[in-house]
């Protein structure tokens, strides 16, 4: 059996657009010896002449779906990858890819108690996985997913998150567009904010345990607010997206 | 190293050849971009300009120390200069406006012993360079980029440039330089960084 | 502030090096608590900040922001230093 950190080939067997500038790819692995909700694979691009370059990405897929895993990949215009993995690569290409990687960031349905996620942006992704893998796992846990985008056709996930919403198995969306709102929004309209996660977090109580994800300085401050709502630093895990030149 | 799957399509960001004259300026292994990438080993440091001092220590007969102000009436001058990072980007016609190391050290009697130069940062980064790499217009030190104030993520207010080095010897944030008899290698030389850095001779790491 | 968010964003933490970590460990240790050399505070692995556009990676406190690690990958090696962190805990199995 393969180890996690070995590298091996994947093959392409889908590639799905969440929004303009958003597009899941799912790869089938060879031997994958399974994730945890949360983690990361490396990519691993070699050019012809051995130019070579890694990229982490967070699985969006549940383990239930193994042998496949999904990746989700926004477009940075100026990148190296993404625009690689967005324009040139399809159904049936092979990438280099290893994982799963990354304890740290983890969530189970074997967890239980209330669970509070935070997204921003392409930060919902590993959070994608958590509420994917619950749904599939039959938890009936109180969760929520507070999700900022910036407009309304940049919100990933969105039938999806939205059809998952209305199962009545204790999992609720809210989402808050920052940018740009459709008339007759009735979400919020503003940047993530001590009030807004106070109002979120009221019905799932002091004791949930929290996941955020997206750009840092999002982490930052919704970390900072849930502290200062009362929350203990070790309820508490974070993932701050950089770009990493990507 | 274990045998590389070549990925279909897959070119990467380089530089696609271009003229003889841009080819020529671009030293082995690097390719050209056009914006300026932030690399950094920490958070960026926020000195006030009312706290920032630059200081010449070490094997002088003084040591010395200017106030921003003080600096800014330090005479300088234009720079237009390449610069090749170790992360393999290369910017060309880089503009700054600076203090030559020469002017700084006039201000000082150096002992004959000082044989290096230490270069040191808020937020504790070092770098170390050979005195005569730096003397002879070789090395600066820059508070403005492009006509504008150095901004932070680039080294702000003030950073050592020296153009004939790889970019981690042009320590952002620099906030002093010691003269030393010894060599002392900095935050990268003492990990694995080629001690000079020379990118035409594409010395990017220590003979391990 | 641009400027702010620009430098905030090259800020990531622990899990970001996780592949190169178990690369150097061969076991994921962004769970394995570390100890500041420098401050004192315990820290999973991977809720250091990273630092990891730079010639090498820079692990810091994300307490005091002290250097905790730093990995340098070479061509021939990889050579990583860990003056900044005063011990690991890892679990021992079956206990």
């Amino acid at each position: 059996m393969a180890r996690p950190l070995d590298w091996q080939l994947a093959t392409v067997a889908g590639v799905h657009d969440e929004t303009d500038a958003v597009r899941s790819f799912s790869l089938t692995l060879p031997a994958w010896t399974g994730h945890r909700p949360g983690q990361h694979v490396d990519l691993r691009l070699t050019s012809e002449d051995g130019y070579s370059v890694e990229r982490s990405y967070s699985i969006a897929s549940e383990p239930e779906r193994a042998p496949e895993v999904d990746i989700t990949v926004e477009r940075i215009p100026d990148g190296e990858v993404s625009p690689f993995l967005h324009d040139v690569v399809v159904p049936g290409d092979r990438l280099e890819v290893r994982g799963p990687i990354g304890g740290y960031f983890v969530w189970e349905a074997s967890q239980p108690g209330p669970l509070l996620l935070v997204g921003g942006g392409s930060g919902v992704v590993p959070l994608m996985a958590m509420i994917r893998h619950r749904a599939r796992a039959g938890a009936m846990n109180p969760t929520r997913l507070l999700l900022s985008s910036r407009g309304p056709g940049e919100i990933i996930y969105r039938e999806e998150l939205d059809r998952l919403s209305a199962t009545q198995d204790g999992f609720q969306v809210a989402h808050t567009l920052t940018r740009e709102q459709p008339p007759g929004w009735s979400g919020y309209a503003r940047r993530i904010d001590e009030a807004m996660l106070s109002e979120v977090l009221d019905p799932l109580g002091r004791e949930a345990r929290v996941y955020i994800c997206g750009p840092t300085a999002l982490v930052e401050s919704a970390a900072n607010a849930l502290v200062r709502i009362g929350l203990a630093p070790s309820q508490i895990r974070t993932e701050r997206f950089g770009p990493t030149g990507t | 190293m274990t045998e590389r799957f070549v990925t279909r399509g897959f070119v990467g960001r380089r530089s696609s050849g271009g003229p003889e004259d841009v080819a020529s300026r671009i030293p082995p292994g690097q390719y050209i971009t056009r914006d300026f990438p932030v690399l950094s080993a920490g958070p960026t440091p926020r000195t006030p300009l009312e706290q920032w001092t630059f200081t010449i220590q070490g094997l002088v007969k003084q040591p010395l120390s200017w106030s921003w102000q003080e600096f800014q009436a330090l005479p300088a001058r234009e720079w237009t200069v390449d610069i090749s990072c170790v992360t393999k980007w290369t910017k060309l016609d880089m503009h700054w406006r600076g203090v030559s190391v020469d002017t700084l050290l006039e201000g000082v009697e150096i002992d004959d012993r000082a044989a290096f130069m230490i270069a040191w940062s808020d937020g504790g980064y070092t770098t170390n360079l050979p005195l005569p790499d730096v003397l002879n217009g070789q090395a600066f030190v820059a508070y403005e980029y492009d006509g504008a104030p150095l901004a932070p993520e680039h080294g702000g207010p003030a950073r050592l440039v020296v153009p004939a080095r790889y970019f981690w010897k042009s320590a952002k944030w620099i906030r002093g330089i010691r003269l030393q008899a010894e060599d002392e290698p900095g935050f990268w030389e003492s990990l694995g960084y080629h001690n000079r850095g020379d990118q035409w001779r594409e010395e990017r790491y220590s003979g391990d | 502030m641009a400027t702010d968010v620009t430098t905030h964003d090259l800020m990531l933490d622990g899990n970001a090096v996780a592949g190169l970590l178990a690369d150097l460990f061969g076991a994921d240790v962004t769970v394995v608590p570390a100890k500041c050399a420098t401050c004192g505070e315990v820290n999973a692995m991977g809720a250091l900040h990273a630092y990891v556009r730079a010639p090498g990676s820079v692990l810091r406190c994300p307490i005091c922001g002290a250097v905790m690690m730093r990995i340098v990958q070479t061509d021939r090696a990889t050579r990583i230093e860990m003056r900044g962190i005063a011990y690991f805990r890892f679990e021992r199995s079956g206990g």
